[in-house]
């Protein structure tokens, strides 16, 4: 089948969405940018394929009748058996790259024994990693990067202590060993690990007493249907590195505004704040950009600010929204740059303040920075569209709604779950828009990607 | 503001002219002393170059120095030093260049020292930081300082009126002329000042010739960059001599056959490509990374037709002023008035949505420059208004004259990849 990749290419993460010619969305995949975005644009794309692969299994799946009344168990239960089997494939990566780094002069004498505790080490983590995936489980995110390290950290620091090893320098052999296994996308064959995931997830969903051949078919017709890329745009600020013409690239502002507008087609006004990017668009009805903002000479208020905050406050990104709601008052924060809201922070707390109440004063900061940056573009109009990393966040929404509120009256405001996506949304719907009109330009591209 | 550094926009012989004229006018200055003549500082905004050379003193442009030594890439040492003897972060850093130029010894682009002026001229044309700047330098030098203040146009009417008129007219036969005279120990002769203003009017003929030409599709010429190189020896040091009236003779017979040929404007990568998109700009342009900040332009195939840049020194072409050796005071006084700088917000407005008319442009880009506190102001609701008079979508990106910590090309070149891909789209959905 004919598909259409949008990708986005964010300071924090990299978004890929996959379109069908009927202009509806397969799949997405999200991966952190990391310093190379070729790997992070390979790696989107091919989560982006993945889901797309689910969703097509899914449709599948619809005819086996034993499957009907537990499409979301059984569909729930295959995606993160897939995903321990890739987590699992990654780990042996890394720990072969590990290994491989233990040669050098450094390690002369205790060589044998690094390895040795390297390999208790990943055993471990290997054993750990189906609670990882279990049913509920809760992972702190969904990077391997990020799951795996930490592990690893709290593993290898015992080990080496039993072996009387130095810690440093095996944290040293798992920084560079990270950054290779990262640059690498995985390279393991799809269908068997979609396979073995279907195995395990009958067998976890025992209780339905289903039967893995009956999936048999519908899962190979899934994986066997062609995914023909035809076209593909990129934005974001890595868009330039994109191996693609010119033709292919979008800026980010028309990719959100389109995108937006695609969610929600009564979009009047957009307010993006990514990673290190506020951005404040205003579309007509079609969704086509009439004017924009954006920060300028400082980053302060966009994500990267909050995980800063995080930072100084030894707390995860995603824990700061929750405390900052639990707020029985707002802290003033004045501060328009990062770092000395970073001090004012420690100040409001050495004077007594509750970390909650600064926490909300903080976001409140945030959202004036975009309101003010939103009024700059020409202010709101109904209907108000927010997007990007930190509208997840529900102490940014609640004080955002509070005020647009009192700025501009009663808005519909739209907040979709998945509006990571929306710069690669609009980004897709350019690629199939341009594929529509003219597919000259497909050829050469298909071949560099 | 053109100087001896110029982007080599190309070879012709116009600009090898134009080299020629400010490596001597450089010679001049730095041997003043030698040469027995008198040096004065003075503005670019409505200067009186012609008054000046009446009493055969020298001129002196810091604005110019500063930005010449951006793009020698020197200014962002000067400014440190500046910064060092205590002036803040956020004061305009022409002031600020100047002030670390002098730190280091005043040495011009030909590897000498710039005498001491002998006076300081004052022009005021809309510019509040010129004051603080000449005082900082009156400090310095403790020379004569004479000041012509030059009423804003404020009423919003877009009106010289004849009180203002006279009021400048009365400051420059009370205050200026006798300074001068006294500076330079010259009798003013009003017939070698209406000799000077003859030559002003036939430079200032073919210079709004040459900017117009950007009326054509594709325009010859760029009106915002390649602008810089046209409007140097009319707004420096040379308004009113015969060097600027062959220069001006000599553009004119270049873009002259290069519209013939049908050809677009010259960069410094050569020829540009196909015109795509039309802009009329406002603001200066970033100085510390001018080609860079260029080629974000023509790499796109955007061409800027017309520019408030290009008027800065005085205003040509818009309400057809000349210099008039009729009336030679009464007409630099009109001049500094009606310089842009010199007009309120609804005029520059009206201005910048008449170009975009006229022009046939695609819309409003404004680079507001991030420590110029006296244009900054209003440059939004500028935009605003164009996109309304005219319903083409206007854009904004901020950098600064001549401190390089304020170019930052991946956020200007994203904002200006932006915009024309939005041009793009709205044509398509025309």
């Amino acid at each position: 089948m004919k598909c259409f990749i949008g990708i986005d290419l964010g300071s924090t993460t990299t978004k890929a969405v996959l379109m069908d010619e009927d202009k509806e969305v397969l799949g997405q995949g999200i991966t952190n940018s990391r310093s190379n975005y070729d790997t992070a644009a390979a790696v989107s794309k091919q989560e982006a394929m993945i889901s797309t692969r689910f969703t097509l299994m899914r449709r599948g799946f619809e005819n086996v009748a034993s499957a009907k009344d537990s499409m979301d168990d059984i569909m729930s239960s295959l995606e993160r058996n897939f995903r321990l089997e890739q987590f699992r494939e990654q780990l042996d990566d890394l720990r072969t790259t590990c290994k491989g780094f233990v040669t050098d002069d450094r390690f002369k004498a205790n060589a044998d024994a690094t390895k040795a505790v390297l390999d208790t080490t990943f055993n471990q983590l290997n054993d750990e990693a189906a609670a990882l995936f279990a049913p509920g489980a809760k992972r702190k995110s969904d990077f391997f990067r990020d799951i795996a390290g930490g592990s690893f950290m709290n593993i290898a620091e015992e080990e080496a202590k039993k072996a009387d090893l130095s810690y440093d320098l095996l944290l040293n052999v798992y920084d560079k060993s990270i950054i290779k296994v990262e640059n690498r996308p995985p390279a393991g064959d799809m269908n068997n690990k979609f396979t073995r995931a279907m195995e395990n997830a009958v067998e976890e969903l025992s209780a339905l007493g289903l039967n893995a051949d009956d999936f048999a078919t519908a899962m190979t017709e899934g994986l066997d249907i062609e995914l023909e890329e035809t076209y593909v745009v990129g934005t974001g600020y890595g868009r330039v590195r994109l191996p693609f013409p010119k033709e292919h690239i979008r800026s980010e502002i028309l990719c959100h505004g389109l995108g937006a507008h695609i969610m929600y087609p009564k979009t009047r006004t957009v307010l993006d704040i990514g990673g290190q990017d506020t951005k404040a668009i205003q579309v007509d009805t079609a969704g086509i950009v009439e004017n924009f903002q954006m920060n300028d000479r400082c980053a302060a208020g966009c994500g990267r600010y909050l995980g800063y905050i995080a930072d100084e406050m030894n707390m995860g990104v995603h824990e700061l929204g929750p405390l900052a709601s639990k707020a029985t008052k707002v802290a003033k924060i004045n501060s328009t740059c990062t770092v000395f809201a970073g001090a004012e922070l420690r100040d409001r707390l050495a004077l007594g303040e509750k970390r909650e109440d600064v926490l909300a004063g903080l976001h409140r900061a945030i959202i004036l920075r975009a309101l003010s940056i939103i009024s700059r573009s020409g202010g709101i109009t109904d209907e108000f569209t927010f997007t990007g990393g930190v509208a997840n966040n529900e102490a940014a929404v609640k004080e955002l709604k509070k005020l647009i509120k009192e700025n501009y009256g009663e808005v519909t405001i739209n907040i979709d779950p998945e509006s990571i996506y929306t710069g690669a949304l609009g980004a897709v719907e350019f690629a199939r828009r341009a594929a529509k009109g003219d597919l000259t330009g497909a050829e050469e591209q298909l071949g560099a990607a | 503001m053109s100087n001896d550094n110029n982007p080599e926009v190309k070879k012709d012989t116009s600009m090898l002219k134009q080299k020629e004229m400010i490596a001597g006018n450089y010679e001049k200055l730095t041997n003043a002393k030698e040469l027995g003549l008198k040096t004065s500082s003075t503005f670019v905004p409505g200067n009186l170059n012609e008054l000046t050379r009446c009493f055969d003193i020298v001129n002196n442009l810091p604005e110019i120095n500063a930005l010449g030594n951006a793009m020698r890439k020197q200014s962002g040492a000067m400014i440190s030093d500046a910064e060092k003897m205590g002036h803040s972060e956020d004061v305009c850093t022409y002031v600020k260049a100047d002030i670390g130029m002098m730190a280091k010894g005043n040495i011009a682009p030909n590897g000498k020292p710039m005498p001491n002026p002998d006076m300081l001229l004052l022009s005021y044309t809309g510019c509040y930081t010129f004051l603080k700047w000449f005082e900082l330098l009156r400090e310095q030098y403790k020379c004569p300082t004479v000041m012509l203040h030059v009423p804003y146009q404020g009423d919003g009417k877009g009106q010289i009126t004849q009180s203002m008129r006279d009021y400048v007219v009365k400051q420059i036969k009370e205050e200026v002329i006798p300074t001068m005279e006294q500076v330079s120990g010259v009798k003013f002769d009003i017939d070698k000042l209406r000799e000077l203003m003859r030559n002003s009017a036939k430079a200032e003929d073919n210079l709004v010739w040459v900017l117009q030409s950007a009326k054509k599709k594709p325009s010859p010429i760029d009106g915002y960059f390649g602008a810089v190189y046209y409007i140097g020896p009319i707004f420096s040091a040379f308004r009113g001599t015969t060097d600027a009236v062959e220069f001006y003779d000599l553009l004119r017979g270049e873009i002259q056959e290069r519209t013939d040929k049908g050809l677009g404007p010259v960069t410094p990568d050569g020829e540009m490509g196909k015109e795509k998109y039309r802009l009329v700009t406002e603001g200066p342009p970033n100085w510390t990374n001018f080609r860079e900040f260029w080629k974000m332009f023509y790499d796109e195939g955007a061409v800027c037709v017309a520019s408030s840049y290009s008027k800065v020194g005085g205003v040509y072409d818009y309400d057809g002023f000349r210099h008039d050796p009729e009336n030679p005071i009464e007409s630099l006084a009109e001049y500094c008035l009606g310089c842009y700088t010199n007009r309120n917000l609804p005029e520059r407005t009206k201005m910048m949505a008449d170009y975009i008319e006229d022009y046939e442009a695609d819309g409003l880009l404004i680079n507001s420059i991030k420590s110029c506190n006296s244009f900054a102001a209003g440059e939004l609701l500028m935009l605003r208004e164009v996109e309304n008079l005219t319903g083409k979508p206007g854009a904004f990106i901020e950098t600064d004259l001549v401190d390089p910590r304020y170019f930052s090309p991946a956020n200007v070149k994203n904002r200006l990849e932006s915009y024309f891909q939005m041009i793009e789209q709205k044509r398509q959905a025309a």
